[in-house]
Parts: structure tokens; sequence; C-alpha cells
């Protein structure tokens, strides 16, 4: 039993830093630099991830001593998309803005390389306990990197971050309110997220290297 | 003829303005990870373009024929999936048969196709947008593929001459070749605007 919970814990620290998904594993990079815009798109993103994660990360670990190896990838993808499809409806009845900004990149989340990443590395070798936890902590170090790449972008193009109407959370106070921050329009536009994610890869190299 | 320009505008389209990996950041993976070499980016090119073209014309027709307007919507994304992995294998198959050195070249990525998001991207933006038309659903499917191989080419080709580059050692590999990317974006952001 023991030995069982030092493993959830390392699953979870693995998850939360030691192979934080998009910074270490370089993975899931299409939605990241998507999503991106705004703060609430990308914990929107974030927590879909989570979600369909830890469903895919169980399911997978339940059958995983059924499965032939040579249709493996078939069925992990065939539970991805199953779970991906009940979010996809859950943001449409609820959340119909948010569904309708993030459009197709909800249905991408099938072929978001984590999932299956993690249903390869670790459901599919470990117990459902391990697994859900697993699910849950990369879910979480994929949802705290979404937000803060896209509160860089979003506070650089717009000086602000918008949740709603009514709150705004204001950073830099921008030239069209009365400010001095001119709005950096590129942040907003492909380039910016390209380039923002590659300094950040750069940064935590850096850090790292100094660790080591 | 009005059709004919019609599809001739949507290929330049999907293939300079709305590039799915400039504008879409879709397949961001293998364009980071195939784009060391300019040959192996080609074929990697080249089997994705054949895979979003048959992908692409069978989804719309399962779309069309079987799914639309019935309560068998909701298995849109799965039916998607299953017929992206078959023609995946299917191209597997013919490499292995046929270019034996290009399979081995490719490895673990080639099964990675499946879950390339250019693919399963293009499906459900022709679902998306729309497209009523069989003949464009193609051509666009073509297009989106070949956007894919023009992107990846003109990376490669950045790339090899990058080896030689005196890069800082924390933005070497992956950091340096999002900025590249970056800036190439900003280069193609020129195109929008041309039409539509």
């Amino acid at each position: 039993m023991t030995e069982n919970q030092m493993t959830a814990w390392k699953a979870f620290r693995g998850g939360l830093w030691d192979e934080i998904p998009v910074l270490r594993l370089m993975l899931g990079l299409c939605p990241t630099m998507a999503v991106t815009t705004s703060v609430k798109g990308g914990l929107t993103m974030g927590l879909s991830v989570v979600f369909v994660l830890i469903c895919s990360n169980v399911v997978v670990s339940m059958m995983r001593n059924l499965l032939k190896p040579h249709l493996r990838i078939m069925m992990f993808t065939l539970t991805i998309a199953a779970f991906v499809t009940i979010a996809d409806m859950y943001l449409k009845a609820f959340q119909p803005v948010m569904s309708e900004k993030l459009g197709a990149y909800i249905p991408l989340i099938i072929v978001n390389c984590i999932i299956i990443c993690r249903s390869e590395a670790c459901a599919a070798k470990n117990g459902i306990w391990v697994s859900a936890v697993d699910g849950l902590a990369m879910g979480l170090g994929f949802t705290i990197v979404l937000c803060f790449l896209a509160s860089i972008r979003e506070i650089l193009s717009t000086g602000c971050i918008t949740f709603s109407e009514t709150a705004v959370w204001t950073v830099l106070n921008p030239v069209d309110k009365g400010g001095w921050f001119t709005p950096w329009a590129a942040m907003a536009m492909p380039v910016g997220a390209f380039i923002t994610l590659g300094l950040t890869l750069g940064a935590v190299n850096q850090l790292t290297k100094k660790k080591a | 003829m009005n059709f004919a320009v019609s599809l001739a505008l949507g290929f330049i389209s999907i293939v300079l303005i709305n590039n799915f990996v400039f504008t879409k950041f879709l397949g961001s993976c293998p364009y980071l990870g195939v784009s060391g070499r300019l040959d192996m980016a080609f074929g990697m090119g080249m089997a994705v373009t054949f895979v979003t073209t048959l992908a692409g014309a069978m989804t719309w027709l399962i779309d069309h024929l079987f799914l639309n307007g019935t309560p068998l919507e909701v298995t849109r994304y799965v039916c998607y999936i299953l017929v992206i992995a078959g023609a995946v294998q299917l191209v597997e198959m013919y490499l292995r048969k046929f270019f034996p050195s290009l399979y081995e070249a490719f490895g673990i990525f080639l099964p990675l196709i499946t879950t390339n998001c250019v693919i399963l991207g293009l499906c459900i933006f022709l679902n998306l947008w729309q497209i009523d038309n069989f003949l464009m659903a193609v051509v666009l499917s073509f297009g989106a593929g070949m956007g894919f191989t023009m992107a990846i080419c003109i990376m490669a080709g950045i790339r090899e001459n990058l080896a030689m580059a005196d890069i800082p050692e924390c933005l070497q590999g992956a950091p340096i070749t999002l900025i590249t990317a970056g800036l190439l974006t900003l280069a193609f952001m020129g195109f929008a605007g041309m039409i539509k």
C-alpha cells in the first residue's frame, strides 16, 4: 500500500514539475498556441483536458490487460474521442460563448499528444488509482502552462485580463483608456504565440540547467 | 467556369492565407519533430498530404451520407478518428512495401500521423465551414496537405542552415525553431487579405 502511494505521489509531482507537459515533454503544442490569446480560453481548455485526461486514463487503465498490442493505439484514441465528445457537448450546452470561441480546438483535444502519451506511458502500465492521479497532475500542469502563457499574451496584447464584461483586471493601463501602455497587437497573432512559447522554453532550459 | 475559379481560390487560400501550420497552429508537433532534414520533411509532408486528402474526402462523404441530421451526429469525432487511423495504416503498409528506407527513417512519427492535428483539424473545419460540395472538400483537403508540406519544407531548409549558426545554449533545438516559425508567420501574414 505504501509503495502504491509513493508512486501516486511521484506521478503527481511528475505532472506538475518534473515532466510538466508542454515545457518538458514538448507535447500538445497546437492547442497551447491556439487558445492562449486569453486567460479564460486557456483555463477552459485546460479544465477540459483535465476532465478528458482523468477519464481516459482510468478507462485505459481498466482495460489494460485486455488490449492486443497492435490495436492499443486505436482503442486509446476511441476512448479519448468518446470523452472529448462529452466535454464538447457539455461546453456547447453550458458555455456556448466559450465553445464558439474555442471552436475546432475542443474536438482537437482528441489528437492532443499529451493524452495519448499518458495512456501509453502511464495508464497502460499502472493501476486505476495511480493513473487517475497521473491524469489529474498532468492536466493541472497543462492548465498552469496554458494560463501562464495566456496571461503573458493577454496582458501584452490588451493591457488587461478579461474574465467577463464586468470582471476586468487591468495590469498595464492602455492608451485608449487614458493610460500609457500601447497594446502590442502582434502578441494576439500567431507570431506572439510562437515567440512567447519559444522564449518561455528557452527560459525554462536556462533555469533547469543552472540547477543541475 | 465560375466554379473552377472558386476552387482555385479555395486552394490558394488554404495553402497561403489560411495555412494550417502558420495561422491555425495545427501540426506543430511533427513540424518541430521532423523538420530537421529536408528529404525527411518532404516525405512526411507527402504522407500527410495523402492521408488528409483521403481522410477529408471520406469524412465528407460519411458526414453527408450518414451523419448529418440524424441522431448519429454525436458519434462524429469517433467516426473521423476511425477513418484517419485506417488511412494511416494504409500509408504505413504502402511505405513499408515500396520505400523501406523512408519507412525506417520515420520510425515512430509514422503511426503518430494518426494524431497529427492537421488531419483531424481539416475534417472538423470542413464540417465547421459547411462545405457542401464534394469537389471543393477534396481540393481543400489536398490544399491543407500541400500547405503543411510547404511549411515543413521551408522550416527544414532554414534549420539545415541554422545548424551552423551560433545560438545561445538555452535556445538550441525547439525554442529557436519556435521563434523562427514565429518570424515565418509574420511573412505569411503578408498574404492575409489577398482574397476573402
